[in-house]
């Protein structure tokens, strides 16, 4: 086994079977990563214990003991979830020096399943962008070209992984930030259905929206990860209690009579000949392997933008006035601390304190929920919102899963749209509409583009119906003109 | 384009301070945004229950039993500034 290339379901049964040791496997990956990481900027830290946490692994599997499908396997865990003693910042300068008293759900059901955490991945602050750029620590860069961005939020996730700085990643979908930069990067990155992963322990950005998910190598590695991290968990009340489903055992490439939907709406060009050539390709792919096509229509996903942008700010303009200076986070210098007036407190450690993009976003939604506007923007979005619904709703009668560009272009320069807010939103046109919908979602590797950028096809299933996606998602998967391609770094 | 004193209004109660400039650029992008936002205006949505939670919640009990998981000196330790286990704060009356 070559560990560069290695899959997580290789490495595990390669330590279980101890082929490979766990202390070995972590050594290899965090030389690694620490080699390529002044290039990359991928990591925002590293775990001093990844070593030690191995050979525990090692000493249990020495006596004799189970310790999980993902056995010595190394992770990396985006910034946005608590990490029990390893800091833990939403890439803010607000909390630069959060250390976390507890894990996430999904990081201790990781670690129960033997996962050993490399460290914590570079992401847009606070999951607020599309480029990583807006991230305190430094923007991350694309390992295919360092010029590039490796999309967002889950930026550093999707560096690191295509990288091979770590065998697995964590990263959290919102409007796009697992689909787009797997897309950007070449590799699987899935966004589970609302409610099918548990949201305690994540850093919240926008509440109806965030949702957990695996951004790997594989189709089957995704697919394992998702049981892992999947089912009810009694800390977040709107996680489904439904049997959480076997999707590596039962993933099947078989597409045969299979019906894939094609937005009407999406089909009327635009897109970078590149992208184009990709979806023509997988739809022809599907074809060729006996699945049928069938147009769906959508009108509503015109709206998408707006109405992702009015209900995520919202939420985030509450979400985020818990960074107030008193219980943990940064706070403002004050030499007289007994003579401050409270407003001032508030004001001067939250100014200093949160980026450009994430103060732009908190203006935005406390203007949607001040007095006046709340009936136009917040209220008129959530109706929107479940027209949207709806539309998918209807859309699933007629097809098993839906097939989509992921973005209108594969990875754009760094720099090239950061100065414009509203062009940055507009590249979220084809993932936001999954998040409002509470859709599982997921971009796999399939085309390169003529400047040997990797492309993503979107897939998107019906509620809580993963597995016909990652099946799809398989199927192409064989045929993926990225297949046995790597980045040169 | 949102005026600058409304712009300088939802600064204050966001609770964010915010210099000339930066009210000066939010002003343009945020009346840039919200100009294409508006949009949505034009969608008939009479008698539409706003979306909140896109998935069914399910019911879910369990019995309300204090649990104690963490010392006071866990939830205190990331505190910017206190007074052994307390959090120290401006005067707040």
């Amino acid at each position: 086994m070559e560990l560069i290339n290695a899959s997580i379901i290789e490495i595990a049964e390669a330590v279980k079977t101890k082929k490979a040791s766990a202390k070995e496997v972590a050594t290899f990956f965090m030389k690694r990563a620490e080699n390529l990481n002044p290039k990359l900027n991928a990591y925002t830290s590293f775990n001093k214990q990844a070593i030690q946490d191995a050979e525990a692994i090692d000493a249990r599997i020495a006596k004799g003991e189970d310790v999980g499908v993902m056995a010595g396997v190394p992770f990396g865990i985006k910034e946005m979830f608590c990490t029990k003693g390893i800091t833990t910042n939403a890439g803010s300068k607000i909390l630069q020096n959060f250390v976390p008293p507890y894990d996430a759900t999904v990081v201790a059901r990781l670690k129960k399943a033997g996962i050993v955490i490399t460290g914590k991945l570079n992401q847009d602050e606070f999951a607020m962008g599309s480029s990583n750029e807006t991230s305190f620590f430094g923007a991350t860069k694309n390992p295919w070209n360092l010029e590039c961005v490796p999309g967002g939020s889950s930026g550093g996730s999707a560096a690191a992984q295509a990288a091979r700085m770590c065998a697995g990643t964590l990263g959290t979908d919102t409007g796009g930030s697992i689909r787009q930069p797997a897309s950007f990067c070449g590799i699987v990155g899935v966004k589970p259905t609302y409610g099918r992963v548990s949201r305690y322990g994540i850093i919240a950005y926008a509440s109806s929206l965030d949702q957990a998910g695996p951004m790997v190598s594989t189709v089957k590695d995704a697919a394992l990860t998702l049981e892992v991290i999947s089912g009810h968990d009694e800390r977040d009340s709107t996680t489904s209690q439904r049997k959480v489903p076997t999707y590596s055992k039962d993933l099947s490439t078989n597409v045969k009579g299979m019906k894939i939907g094609l937005i009407k709406e999406y089909m009327h060009g635009g897109l970078h000949a590149d992208v184009q050539k990709t979806v023509d390709q997988a739809i022809s792919t599907l074809k060729s392997m006996g699945a049928e096509f069938v147009e769906v229509s959508v009108p509503m996903t015109e709206f998408a933008v707006p109405v992702y942008y009015l209900v995520a700010a919202s939420e985030a303009s509450s979400n985020l006035a818990r960074y107030d200076g008193v219980k943990y986070g940064y706070r403002a210098e004050f030499a007289n601390l007994s003579a401050v007036d409270l407003e001032d407190f508030y004001g001067k450690t939250r100014g200093e304190g949160f980026g450009k993009e994430v103060k732009r976003r908190i203006m935005l939604g406390t203007y949607c929920l001040s007095s006046g506007y709340y009936d136009a923007y917040y209220n008129k979005a959530g109706q929107v919102r479940r027209l949207i619904m709806n539309q998918y709703r209807d859309a699933f009668k007629k097809c098993d899963v839906i097939l989509s560009p992921v973005t209108t272009s594969p990875a754009f320069k760094i720099g090239e749209r950061v100065s414009d807010p509203l062009t940055m939103y507009l590249n979220d046109i084809f993932t936001t509409s999954t998040n409002l919908a509470g859709l599982p979602g997921m971009s796999v590797p399939f085309g390169m583009s003529a400047d040997g950028l990797p492309i993503g096809v979107q897939l998107t299933g019906a509620h809580f119906d993963e597995q016909k996606m990652l099946n799809v998602g398989c199927a192409l998967e064989g045929a993926s003109s990225v297949k046995g391609k790597t980045p040169n770094v | 384009m949102i005026d600058k004193k409304t712009i300088e209004h939802i600064a204050k109660l966001a609770r964010l301070e915010i210099t000339e400039a930066e009210a000066n650029e939010y002003s343009q992008q945020l009346g840039k945004a919200l100009s294409h936002f508006e949009q949505i205006s034009k969608i008939n949505t009479e008698g539409i229950e706003p979306l909140v939670t896109p998935t069914e919640i399910e019911e879910f009990w369990r019995e309300d039993i204090a649990k104690q998981e963490f010392s006071p000196e866990d939830m205190t330790a990331n505190a910017p500034s206190k007074a052994g286990n307390l959090f120290k704060v401006p005067p707040v009356v």
